[in-house]
């Protein structure tokens, strides 16, 4: 079994969820044009995956094998109503923001995988933490993809004015297809970084 | 609840499927589209079966949602509700499509679990509830959605026929440069939207 350390580093880096998996994309992009927005939509993604990954394991020696699918679907799908009805009650701002994207973490694919993956065939706590640091792994990306583009769409950080009066924000960037080129270019990163280090892509 | 907004259905019709497409503008449907789209004939395959399950789902789920989740008041319910339906509208077309006919069974039957899983499904209903559509409305944006994501996979798969015989470098092959292509596609998308203004 691999150590809580190797599973960091794996879920960060090696076989990190969005740039190796390409995985979780569906529900992510969409709100990558405000850091503030990002922030919250994955932490609640990885509260979602820690504790569904946890429910799973604990729970692994119970589900017939033939219905594991669509209840590991209910299980993430009662934490989502959780994150759901917090957000609604304690920052209905952002609740709105997102929109439907909250309700989308359900078919979020990172989490159905790591279930899959991970959860079915180890023991609760490191399950957990693998659940856990797959949404750290994921929030990096993400957050990196928020950054230049409320930068450059908005000239703030986190809605704070950080350029001059005299930048002129880049519209392209608050649209859907800068989302994509940004995705596309950290997977690039990523790869080529990994491609020179030969890890097994 | 609002009012539903009111919406000339052609404008809904064509907006769901070019402006707003629910894939190059909303982001849904992303894992299976990147996944599906090396291949043409599962491309086709899966259109279709999305653009079906879609239509119908968005119709049943707008019907359970006003006449049972509402009434009720528990729509905090509806997630769980949603995903439910859609698993058995899955299911149930499965079977049905394999007593009909079983050459249309082997072209789309097969891609029918993979779409319960699909975020595509499941947004167009959020969307369809926040935006209080009526049930033509809804109809019609499934529908529309469906046809919309067709389009998308379809040219998709016939672009990465070129890219993946042109010289990319290392890195970028693979995933990579189709998110890029996605991101050309849906700058052309966007270029629709001076003709129509839907939300």
């Amino acid at each position: 079994m691999s150590s809580p350390g190797q599973i960091l580093k794996e879920n960060l880096w090696t076989n990190n969820p969005i740039f190796m998996q390409v995985l979780g994309i569906c529900s992510a992009l969409a709100v990558t044009n405000l850091l503030t927005n990002t922030m919250i939509m994955t932490i609640g993604v990885t509260f979602v995956t820690a504790m569904s990954n946890l429910t799973v394991s604990l729970l692994k020696g119970l589900i017939p094998r033939k219905v594991r699918m669509i209840v590991q679907t209910l299980i993430i799908a009662f934490y989502v109503i959780i994150v759901d009805i917090l957000l609604r009650a304690y920052l209905p701002d952002i609740s709105r923001a997102l929109g439907p994207y909250v309700g989308l973490i359900i078919t979020n694919c990172i989490i159905m995988g790591r279930a899959e993956a991970f959860a079915q065939s180890n023991p609760p706590l490191i399950s957990m933490w693998d659940g856990a640091t797959s949404g750290f792994g994921y929030m990096a990306v993400l957050l990196v993809i928020a950054f230049f583009r409320e930068l450059l769409g908005f000239g703030t950080l986190f809605g704070i004015q950080v350029l001059p009066d005299a930048f002129v924000p880049w519209t392209i960037m608050v649209t859907a297809p800068s989302a994509f080129f940004f995705l596309g270019i950290i997977i690039w990163i990523g790869k080529s970084i990994m491609n020179r280090e030969g890890a097994p892509a | 609840m609002n009012a539903a907004p009111v919406l000339n259905p052609f404008a809904l019709f064509f907006a769901s499927i070019f402006t707003s497409n629910i894939l190059l503008a909303n982001f849904l449907g992303m894992c299976s589209f990147i996944s599906i789209s090396k291949d043409m004939k599962s491309s086709n395959g899966l259109g279709m079966a999305v653009t079906v399950v879609l239509t119908v789902t968005t119709a049943l789920n707008w019907v359970i949602l006003n006449y049972v989740l509402i009434p009720l008041n528990v729509q905090y319910l509806r997630y769980i509700v949603f995903i439910i339906s859609i698993a058995a509208v899955v299911q149930m077309l499965e079977m049905i499509i394999d007593r009909v006919s079983q050459a249309l069974y082997m072209s789309l039957g097969i891609f029918l679990p993979l779409i319960t899983v699909n975020c595509a499904i499941l947004g167009v209903s959020l969307f369809m509830e926040i935006r209080n559509y009526t049930f033509l409305q809804s109809v019609i944006y499934g529908l529309g959605s469906g046809l919309g994501w067709w389009l998308a996979i379809m040219l998709l798969s016939a672009i990465r026929k070129k890219t993946e015989k042109a010289p990319v470098p290392a890195g970028l092959k693979g995933p990579g440069i189709t998110v890029i292509t996605i991101g050309f596609m849906a700058m052309a998308f966007i270029g629709f939207s001076g003709m129509l203004a839907v939300q």
